[in-house]
């Protein structure tokens, strides 16, 4: 399918897991993509239909000058996935002040950043299509119920649940073409989950997941290019779980 | 697309509104449909605009679930796709107002009659299509956000967030990859809706209040309403289930300030 023909998107955290799929995903609807990320560069790894800024996304600096840099390549901006995120886990009586800030920050600053610093071009974009803009926010599941030591991380997501109503209403009341939503995986095969957690928790990942495995970053992908298309154009502060059946348990 | 060539889907109520809309997606996808309904005329020219196959069935007839179950296995040879859409507010009132006989009504086109829905699909994707296949729930915002003056019609769509979540989690505990969700729409511009705006007074004020309940201001449209079946009903969504998704232009994510 390429529904996305012309349009630019803009991905953070795209290097790598869930961001990686968008970012294939998306060009293979025929999207143009800015990749974001923490790296120096991009190593090679993009082709021609991307581009790559380097971007801390607490650092509202730095997401002036990303912006800046989707603009001055591509000239708009159509679609936002503000997916780039870090873990936030540990029993609440231990967590420093420092870690629950850098969870904080990364997580819910970054989505209120990339929020604020795109929305003006992609009001503008947002007009060549009927379904608008689309900005799709990369919760988790653990931003719809709590899990012990899980404190920072299910504060963060559930933060990124409500701001996502939130912007949504307001864009629509200020008729700014402009949709906006919330992906809530369950626990994805990423290179990271798979590095950070021990073999215990692959087995509660598993066991708990009543589909009964992790889900693959591709199908993540999917939902993301589904509510960048006009196929979700009644669609806003709707939010969208993909859990193998966890939360429904 | 093309995305669903080679999957046979079914649709309650396919005859109007969402669901002839559904039809018509799904076909356009490269799915065989059938459909169900009781007005003959409007089926026909379902039929004619997109070579689906019409069944007159009642979905809250449980003998009639037997027939049409034997339909779509002798016909289509198989079953991958279920949208369970048919729905009924006729006779629904308030809870001072309503009489028995409209509650039970509406209990048995809306709830009990997306269980059966829930049921032959599920039988039929076992025996058919190796316990793979997507069931769709068209609930409705109303499930969220219940009308005061429709207490039958916002407890079944309620409802249908549990029967969806719960033939989910059994199908899923019993191995089968069969999936099940429910939607659930704002105001759409269906007929039905037309035809009351057409009858007022002043139809422009009557269109504008219904725009007005979606932050977006405006009614969804059908093809909107079918574009995410059509998602969920592909292999595209095969991690997704128990979930229900709102698609309703903001009418349940909270409330509009001044």
């Amino acid at each position: 399918m390429r529904r996305l023909e012309g349009r630019v998107a803009l991905v953070t955290g795209g290097l790598r897991g869930i961001g990686e799929a968008v970012t294939q995903r998306l060009i293979a609807e025929g999207a143009a993509v800015m990749v974001a990320d923490l790296d120096e560069t991009e190593g090679g790894r993009l082709g021609a239909h991307a581009a790559y800024v380097r971007l801390d996304v607490g650092d509202e600096a730095q997401w002036r000058a990303a912006v800046a840099a989707v603009e001055q390549r591509f000239g708009r901006l159509d679609i936002l996935v503000a997916n780039a995120g870090i873990g936030g886990t540990g029993p609440i009586r231990e967590v420093t002040l420092e870690a629950w800030h850098q969870t904080l920050r990364v997580n819910l600053d970054g989505v209120f950043l990339a929020t604020k610093h795109c929305a003006g071009l992609m009001a503008r974009s947002g007009r060549d299509h009927r379904g608008g803009a689309s900005i799709i926010n990369i919760a988790s599941i653990m931003g719809l119920v709590g899990l012990p030591q899980a404190g920072p991380y299910n504060a963060s997501k559930g933060g990124v649940r409500l701001l996502t109503k939130a912007n949504a209403l307001e864009f629509a009341a200020d008729k700014l073409p402009i949709r906006v939503n919330s992906v809530h995986p369950g626990f994805v095969e990423t290179p990271l989950l798979l590095s950070s957690s021990p073999r215990e928790a692959l087995d509660f990942y598993h066991a708990g997941t009543p589909m009964g495995r992790l889900a693959q970053p591709s199908e993540i992908a999917a939902v993301v290019a589904f509510l960048a298309s006009d196929d979700a154009s009644f669609m806003t502060g709707s939010e969208l779980v993909v859990d193998g059946g966890w939360t429904a348990q | 697309m093309a995305r669903l060539d080679g999957k046979v889907a079914l649709v309650t109520g396919g005859t109007s509104g969402i669901g002839e809309a559904t039809v018509h997606r799904l076909v356009a996808d490269g799915a065989q449909v059938v459909f169900t309904g009781s007005n003959e005329a409007a089926a026909k020219r379902v039929s004619d605009a997109t070579g689906a196959l019409f069944q007159r069935s009642a979905v809250e007839d449980p003998a009639a679930w037997e027939a049409l179950s034997a339909f779509v296995r002798d016909r289509c040879g198989r079953l991958d796709i279920a949208f369970a859409n048919a729905g009924t507010e006729a006779g629904d009132g308030s809870v001072e107002s309503i009489g028995i006989e409209g509650w039970n009504r509406i209990i048995a086109v809306n709830l009990t009659g997306v269980m059966l829905t829930c049921q032959a699909a599920v039988r039929l994707m076992r025996e058919t299509a190796g316990g793979e296949g997507s069931i769709v729930v068209n609930s409705s915002m109303n499930a969220y956000k219940p009308m005061g003056n429709f207490v039958g019609y916002s407890t079944t769509k309620g409802a249908l967030i549990a029967l969806a979540k719960s033939v989910a989690i059994h199908c899923a505990n019993q191995g089968t990859k069969i999936r099940c969700n429910s939607i659930h729409p704002g105001v759409v511009e269906t007929d039905m809706i037309k035809n009351i705006i057409a009858k007022q007074a002043d139809p422009g004020a009557a269109r504008a209040a219904y725009a007005g309940m979606a932050p977006l201001n405006r009614m969804g449209q059908v093809e909107e309403i079918a574009a995410l079946v059509a998602f969920l009903a592909s292999d595209e969504t095969r991690f997704i289930t128990g979930a229900d998704y709102s698609i309703d232009g903001g009418s349940t994510a909270g409330m509009m300030g001044v």
